[in-house]
């Protein structure tokens, strides 16, 4: 075991543990488990339980990630250094929905980036936000791969091709709440 | 040709067969005299083609209509008239097909027993499918429309009748190059991964098999729709790929961004090891071949194949210096094969009809066809596939049927953040690796983005710029410092407070990176600069000299020029 560094790490996590930090005894953290137990806790696995971990609680609490160091026997750094590398990994609780907007080439001269401030404009959250009552976080995608049908959005996993910013504010709105 | 031994073979294809057809239709796709084939890719998907599933379904019930399946099939190709129904023998397309007069009519259409096929457009006429022949044919999560439609048949036919080596001999044969856009010659790759002795240190597999499905390129969607429409073929190349080079482990590398891809991927390889294609003792040979997915997370850099390497023993996904290339030292250390999606899905049909067929096709040296995806301003933006050496304006005019909203075309970008803007005097251009690169672009995965007079192509170099700066991993100074400089650079010229000087710095600043980065990321975010600079110059010079933009996009700053 890494009984000492990993006493550092859990020392910082005691300083981050918030009113709505995530139980790591409920069901949810069991996928995660039998996911890590299904690569045989090896530090390969590292990738794929953050995956699950993100899965199961819509983002990476400083628990979680080191509750995953602690399962695969990783120091607290190297997780929280591949949970930083990748942007699909999000270190914050997310809205109650999300809408990303791609940016990818044909979305680009497709006028996307026009779609991205008159969202932002509207909603009062600009790329990467979250709006003040926490129902809708913006985010920004290099390319969904559903070019022919530009300008994408994806609202709450569904992909929503030929958008324009009311076709986009409706379905944000048929979902949560706009503020 | 026939596939090696026909008892095995007919065992196996009745065994598939017992079970349980997903076809949605009243009786099973066999016997149905007419169907409707419904895509759904995520193009079409997007675009509600699920509902159109259920209208059509519970229409045909209504009208009692017999022998006649209504089929969730892959992608057909057309993606931005989606979503799209196919009466394959009609021969008939039907376009936008989410309202209810056209649902109603195409049952109607179903209904008759023979119809008067459309027109055939150039879009499908021009194109030669070999990637892509189940495409739009099967559907994706049924692995006996696949077996039907000669599926692993090659795989068949390797295990029985050919040696490892008689299978890179094909694939050399073959002509083949990689599909991933750097176009390394596939047999060579896999000849070396072959020859190359297993690590002898740590425990682990001796030799690994690794498809590259992390499509970053922004614009590109050619694997997402191999991958949506038929991941069978994409596992039946990796197999004979572990076959020839002695693996017997592998893994999919796909990204996040592709979730229904990654699901169809899963229930493939479920259903292939329950029918005895992967796993141990395939198709009653010793050979064994056990497929894992691994799920990428956003980082762009991760399609370079050190990088990725890493992020699958699940490090930060950073690039190392080649050589030691991963044919000699990939996973874990151990010889590794890493090909792109589209490579993989070639090798079946090359390992059935032969590599002197598939040589036949496209113009040597490089054989066989391509898969682009079409988008920007084009009027037919979709999935196509062609002979490699097809013109430019071919693919661009004829099958892409020209400039939306009748434009001016401009230029055709391929090879995403990697690759150059191609103008229109270059149109007559053969579209393959020697000519790309000549024209300073590269074929790249196969992403090409169309572009009219309503793109200034400065700014088309700063998006690139920009996204390079994002992604650019940070290990190496030159890509991680020089992409920032040069992205403030370009964004001076298209506020029109650069100089001319600013220009030789951007120049000279783009050659240093293209010199000193560590990896294929940093080495080529220059590209698209270096080519707008070569074919667009005078749009360069209308920013700084005469502080305009010629296509209206930039926004100049309020200040003087200096």
């Amino acid at each position: 075991m890494h009984a000492v560094p990993w006493r550092a790490g859990e020392d910082d996590v005691e300083v981050a543990v918030t009113a709505d930090a995530p139980e790591h005894d409920d069901r949810r953290w069991r996928v995660v488990d039998a996911r890590m137990r299904r690569l045989g806790y090896r530090p390969d696995a590292l990738v794929e339980a953050l995956h699950s971990v993100q899965d199961a609680y819509g983002y990476l609490a400083p628990e979680s990630l080191g509750q995953v160091a602690r399962a695969l026997h990783l120091p607290p750094s190297r997780v929280f250094g591949v949970a930083t590398f990748y942007s699909y990994f999000t270190l914050a609780p997310p809205g109650a929905h999300t809408c990303v907007v791609c940016m990818g080439t044909a979305c680009y001269i497709n006028g996307a980036s026009k779609l991205l401030d008159k969202i932002t404009a509207r909603l009062g959250a600009g790329a990467g936000e979250t709006t003040a009552d926490g129902q809708v976080s913006v985010l920004v995608a290099h390319c969904v791969g559903a070019c022919s049908v530009a300008p994408v959005v994806v609202i709450d996993g569904a992909v929503h091709g030929k958008s324009t910013p009311d076709s986009v504010l409706a379905a944000v709105d048929e979902n949560g709440n706009l503020p | 040709v026939s596939a090696a031994d026909p008892v095995t073979r007919a065992d196996r294809l009745e065994r598939l067969h017992g079970r349980r057809s997903r076809t949605h239709g009243i009786i099973p796709d066999g016997v149905a005299r007419t169907s409707a084939n419904v895509c759904e890719a995520a193009g079409c998907l997007s675009l509600g083609s699920d509902a159109v599933v259920d209208a059509l379904t519970q229409l045909v019930s209504e009208r009692g209509l017999a022998d006649v399946a209504v089929r969730r099939v892959g992608c057909l190709g057309l993606c931005a008239r989606g979503p799209l129904v196919e009466i394959p023998e009609h021969g008939r397309l039907f376009e936008a097909a989410s309202s209810p007069q056209t649902i109603a009519a195409i049952a109607d259409s179903l209904s008759q027993t023979e119809a008067t096929p459309d027109q055939q457009q150039p879009f499908f006429s021009r194109q030669t499918k070999v990637v892509l022949e189940n495409s739009g044919r099967i559907d994706p999560e049924s692995i006996d429309d696949y077996v039907a439609r000669d599926g692993y048949a090659a795989l068949t036919k390797a295990l029985t009748t050919m040696t490892p080596g008689d299978v890179i001999d094909e694939v050399v044969r073959s002509g083949l190059r990689g599909r991933g856009g750097a176009g390394y010659p596939t047999g060579l790759k896999w000849s070396t991964v072959a020859k190359a002795v297993p690590a002898r240190n740590g425990g682990g597999e001796p030799k690994y098999v690794v498809c590259n499905a992390d499509e970053g390129d922004p614009g590109a969607f050619m694997d997402r729709t191999v991958l949506e429409s038929d991941p069978q073929r994409v596992l039946e190349g990796m197999a004979l790929a572990g076959y020839a080079v002695g693996a017997r482990r592998g893994f999919i590398y796909v990204r996040a961004e592709y979730p229904l891809a990654i699901r169809r991927l899963r229930s493939a390889i479920g259903q292939a090891e329950r029918a005895g294609y992967l796993g141990a003792g395939i198709i009653e040979s010793p050979f064994e071949f056990h497929l894992e997915i691994r799920v990428g997370a956003g980082a762009f850099v991760c399609g370079e194949e050190t990088a990725l390497i890493a992020s699958i023993e699940g490090k930060r996904g950073t690039p190392r210096p080649r050589p030691p290339y991963p044919a000699v030292s990939g996973l874990w250390q151990h010889p590794t094969l890493i090909n792109n999606v589209e490579t993989y899905a070639s090798i079946a049909p090359i390992i059935r009809n032969g590599g002197a067929w598939y040589a036949g096709i496209g113009r040597a040296p490089s054989t066989g066809t391509k898969v682009f995806a079409l988008a920007g301003r084009v009027v037919n933006s979709g999935v196509v596939e062609v002979p490699l050496g097809m013109s430019l304006r071919d693919i661009v005019f004829e099958i892409g049927g020209g400039i939306l909203d009748g434009g001016t075309f401009k230029a055709v970008q391929t090879g995403g953040p990697s690759g150059g803007c191609i103008p229109a005097d270059h149109l007559d251009m053969p579209v393959d690796y020697e000519s790309l690169a000549a024209v300073g672009s590269i074929m790249g995965s196969g992403g090409m983005i169309v572009m009219d007079q309503t793109s200034c192509m400065v700014d088309v170099a700063k998006y690139f710029m920009a996204f390079c700066r994002d992604e650019s991993c940070g290990k190496c100074v030159p890509c991680r410092v020089g992409t920032v400089q040069m992205h403030l650079l370009l964004e001076r010229i298209c506020r029109g407070d650069a100089n001319r000087g600013d220009l030789d710095r951007l120049e000279n600043l783009a050659a240093m990176v293209t010199d000193t980065s560590l990896c294929g990321l940093g080495h080529s975010a220059p590209n698209p600069v270096f080519s707008t600079l070569r074919f667009f110059r005078d749009e360069y010079l209308a920013h700084i000299d005469d502080r305009t933009c010629p296509a209206g996009v930039c926004t100049m700053s309020p200040g003087a020029t200096s």
